[in-house]
């Protein structure tokens, strides 16, 4: 079942079109990812969502509660929709008890109860109680906005990159604990963030913003695998995209024959692979291989556990112009170094992106 | 009163501001309210300008030409940019020496000096004059203008100058430092220009103050626009040769705003880049510099505190018991207390719909409505007392001399200074704060009285203190609109000098300066903040 129902959404702000014609369906208990550039239109969104902006056109449903259509608009305070924003928003006036009590309808000691028992789950000590929000880390300041939005019992958590502003280490720690705090709950959520890797992690559904648009959404793998478009490939993750011919479920290229998911012929096709699809192996002048092709290792960025190679390729044809160069990982401890010939081979299918 | 002291809140709220468009509260009817009354606050601000214009068109161009085309009109302006040019540069300079010891050097008491540096301001200019004339009794014209107006003033370019030299980032000198500038170079090439917003908005407070003020100049004898505004008024009420001398007045007001405007340039003054900034770098003076500024701080003390302190004490103990003539004295302390309490009230909710489309919808519409009570702030208090005197007698009859227009002209001069204080209050109140609030179940008006009201209180409530301050001190504009037996302190005051009954004026100046040593210690302390101390 889908707790959230966004219907042909649009929103300008004068003659910039902020957000065109977005639908988007999010399953109970699950977690969605809104990922795109900055001025994607994803922010815009989430407000959206939260109350605090209306649309000019659409419609926008939550458990079956319609929220905004052309009729109505429900005002964020009725909504009981969770919010936390990028820095935290804490009252700076109220101490960390009073911040997560602010949405509590208890009184007296029932109140203490819970907010001792929120800070308790989003593993906060019971002494910040008193203290104020400017002598908190900004990674305590999380937890305490994490758990005044819990703390109402929301039917929904909106996230806006809330780990953005904490450091690397940190915001691994933050996402995990973030992700099983709101399973537990059981709470739908949705985040938004421009950091491809923490959407890649954090989501059971994938949506990709671009330019007031939603350009694909579904699982993330199968974003990752099989992304609509070149844009979209690059934004998720490095990848290796080159034209090729396509004839009977094999692709033709600098590469070689390569396997597709896609039996349609074409004659000016572009296909995608991930560089962790592309193999290296060591060879010596003169042992010849049948699949793949041969290329020298022209540069080596050493990552520490994966190392990023730029191999370029053996041209096949016999005129000078250089080969194409490709990105290629490899583990760290075995790269191959800069100048040594390899032999470049593909692991399972390249994917046929659409036409432009 | 001093906006440059402001800007990193007001900077930090409207980049917050940028990335939160919200309809919130600014949705239907609310939203049309506090723009229509933006509006109405905005026009009212124009009734000054309104009426230099008006007034003009009504005498016609051959009169018009006869009254500013005369000799005493070149006299005037001839005595007004000397004033200028010779007061603003020496205000500069004293202003930037002091700021620089206080701030950059080992200077022995540096912090009491700094305190000491601002608290001449909460001696009216009058005062200072009055204790000048009385010291010195045959003090008079250009060069006494020029002296007490640089004694009074000077605080006004001390202030900002020393909070921007706090809030430098050490880093760039360290920079221009490491590329090879030897430390005066650093100074003239990379320290000054980063203060050119503090000295232009301080030289352009100053200006205003030179060509406003009547009382300081009146009673040195030294003749500028106010002033001759002022005799021709009592002398022909509401006569032509007044107004045309008032639009004079006006222009140089704007030419002034629109010279300071240019001077600022459009370049920034940010510390660019993140992180914590360091500790500025203190100049160890070697001994006979050290007695040099001594020596300097000192003759400024003596000079702006030391003199009317010492006058006035005199004054005091050769009056005795009998100059505290205590059934004129309380009345007037009433009066100054009532109206002073009145205008910074009505000025305070005034300020509130401009203040809060400044923070919450800054657009085009927002920046005209605020720069229309600006303009009328800058113009003199004769000026807008002219123009309501004219226009209350010609359309509103039942509140010509009454208290209502009193406080109409308060209204009009210190609107700003109410705005600026509002804003950075409203300012500490993001609208995030607010949408937290009712994404938290609380009804938009729960969340603006449980967050941003509680918020933006403090910030209402020193830019209520700075009008209540300012309306205690006012002269000329109560003078010429106050209601018969209104008397104010410094009314009381001026009537008791202009009966050469010095003696007797010394309570009432005793009384202004004690009322307005909280406005200079909100004044230093809110210096002291903008630096993160």
């Amino acid at each position: 079942m889908n707790a959230l129902e966004l219907h042909s959404i649009c929103k300008s702000y004068g003659s910039h079109r902020a957000l065109e014609n977005i639908s988007l369906s999010v399953p109970t208990g699950s977690r969605t990812v809104i990922v795109g550039p900055s001025g994607s239109g994803k922010t815009t969104l989430l407000r959206m969502i939260a109350g605090f902006e209306f649309p000019d056109s659409g419609s926008l449903a939550l458990n079956g509660q319609m929220l905004v259509d052309g009729t109505r608009e429900v005002p964020a305070h009725q909504r009981l929709i969770g919010y936390v924003p990028q820095d935290g928003a804490l009252f700076p006036h109220m101490t960390v008890a009073a911040n997560i009590g602010f949405g509590l309808a208890a009184k007296g000691v029932a109140k203490q109860e819970r907010v001792a028992e929120l800070m308790d789950s989003v593993a906060l000590d019971s002494s910040m109680a008193n203290r104020w929000p400017h002598e908190l880390s900004g990674g305590q300041q999380q937890r305490v906005a994490l758990a005044r939005a819990l703390a109402q019992q929301p039917r929904l958590m909106l996230l806006d990159e809330p780990f953005s502003a904490l450091d690397t280490g940190l915001r691994a720690a933050m996402r995990k604990l973030v992700a099983r705090l709101l399973a537990d709950a059981g709470v739908t959520t949705i985040l938004v963030t421009h950091d491809q890797s923490e959407a890649l992690s954090f989501a059971d559904q994938l949506a990709v913003m671009r330019q007031g648009r939603l350009v694909q959404s579904g699982h993330p793998l199968d974003l990752y695998r099989y992304p609509a478009d070149e844009q979209t490939a690059l934004f998720l993750g490095d990848a290796v995209v080159m034209p090729a011919r396509i004839e009977a479920g094999w692709a033709h290229c600098d590469l070689g024959r390569i396997p597709v998911n896609n039996h349609r012929n074409n004659r000016s096709a572009q296909i995608m692979l991930r560089p962790e699809q592309l193999q290296l192996i060591s060879a010596p002048h003169g042992l010849e291989q049948q699949d793949g092709c041969r290329g020298v290792v022209t540069e080596c960025d050493f990552g520490g556990n994966t190392c990023t190679l730029t191999v370029e390729l053996q041209t096949l044809n016999a005129d000078d112009r250089p080969g194409r160069s490709l990105l290629v990982r490899s583990s760290g401890m075995h790269a191959p170094p800069a100048g040594s010939e390899v032999h470049v081979s593909t692991i399972g299918h390249a994917h046929v992106l659409s036409e432009p | 009163m001093l906006p440059e002291t402001l800007p990193a809140e007001v900077a930090a709220a409207s980049s917050v501001n940028l990335r939160a468009r919200s309809r919130g509260v600014f949705s239907g009817r609310g939203g049309a309210w506090v723009i229509s009354l933006s509006v109405l606050m905005s026009l009212l601000a124009l009734l000054p300008i309104a009426f230099v214009i008006g007034v003009s068109v009504q005498t016609g161009w051959a009169t018009l030409v006869t009254l500013v085309w005369r000799p005493r009109v070149g006299e005037l302006l001839i005595n007004t940019v000397l004033l200028v040019v010779l007061t603003i540069p020496l205000c500069i300079a004293l202003g930037l020496a002091l700021a620089w010891l206080t701030e950059r050097t080992n200077l022995p008491g540096r912090r009491w000096w700094s305190l000491l540096a601002t608290a001449p301001l909460a001696v009216p200019a009058f005062v200072h004059s009055y204790a000048w004339v009385s010291l010195v009794p045959p003090i008079h014209g250009l060069f006494a203008g020029v002296l007490v107006s640089v004694i009074a003033y000077f605080p006004f370019l001390y202030l900002p100058i020393a909070a921007t030299l706090r809030r430098l980032d050490p880093a760039i000198e360290d920079v221009s430092e490491s590329l090879g500038l030897k430390p005066w170079a650093v100074f003239f090439r990379v320290v000054l220009p980063q203060l050119r917003l503090a000295i232009c908005g301080g030289a352009l407070l100053v200006g205003l103050h030179l060509l406003a003020e009547y009382g300081l100049y009146a009673m040195i004898r030294f003749d500028t626009f106010t002033t001759a505004i002022f005799d021709q008024f009592k002398s022909t009420f509401n006569g032509p040769a007044a107004n045309m001398l008032a639009g004079v007045l006006a222009l140089c007001c704007l030419a002034m705003l629109t010279a300071e405007s240019a001077a600022r340039g459009t370049a920034r003054y940010a510390r660019v880049g993140s992180g914590s900034a360091r500790e500025q770098r203190i100049v160890r003076l070697k001994l006979r510099t050290t007695l040099l500024a001594l020596t300097l701080q000192g003759m400024t003390c003596v000079l702006a505190l030391g003199v009317p302190l010492i006058t006035l004490g005199k004054w005091l103990i050769d009056g005795g018991a009998q100059v505290w003539n205590l059934s004129e004295l309380l009345p007037a302390l009433e009066q100054t207390l009532m109206l002073g309490a009145a205008g910074a009230l009505i000025t305070t909710c005034a300020a509130i719909p401009i203040a809060w489309l400044s923070i919450r919808s800054p657009g085009p519409l927002q920046r005209v409505l605020e720069s229309c009570n600006y303009i009328t702030s800058a113009l003199p208090g004769i000026v807008v007392a002219l123009a309501l005197v004219t226009l209350t007698i010609h359309f509103a009859r039942p509140i010509y001399q009454t208290t209502i227009t009193v406080l109409l002209a308060y209204l009009l001069m210190f609107l700003p200074r109410a705005l600026v204080s509002l804003r950075a209050g409203i300012a500490q109140a993001p609208v995030e704060l607010e949408n937290m609030a009712r994404s938290l179940g609380r009804s938009p008006g729960r969340a603006l009285w449980l967050i941003t009201l509680r918020l933006a209180a403090p910030g209402a409530a020193a830019g209520a203190a700075l009008v209540f301050l300012a309306v205690s001190n006012e002269l000329t504009a109560t003078l010429l609109l106050a209601p018969n037996g209104t008397r104010t302190l410094a009314t009381g005051f001026w009537a008791m000098t202009s009966e050469i009954d010095y003696a007797a004026a010394a309570p009432y100046a005793l009384l202004m300066i004690l009322l307005s040593l909280p406005l200079t210690g909100l004044l230093y302390h809110q210096s002291k903040r903008t630096a993160g101390r």
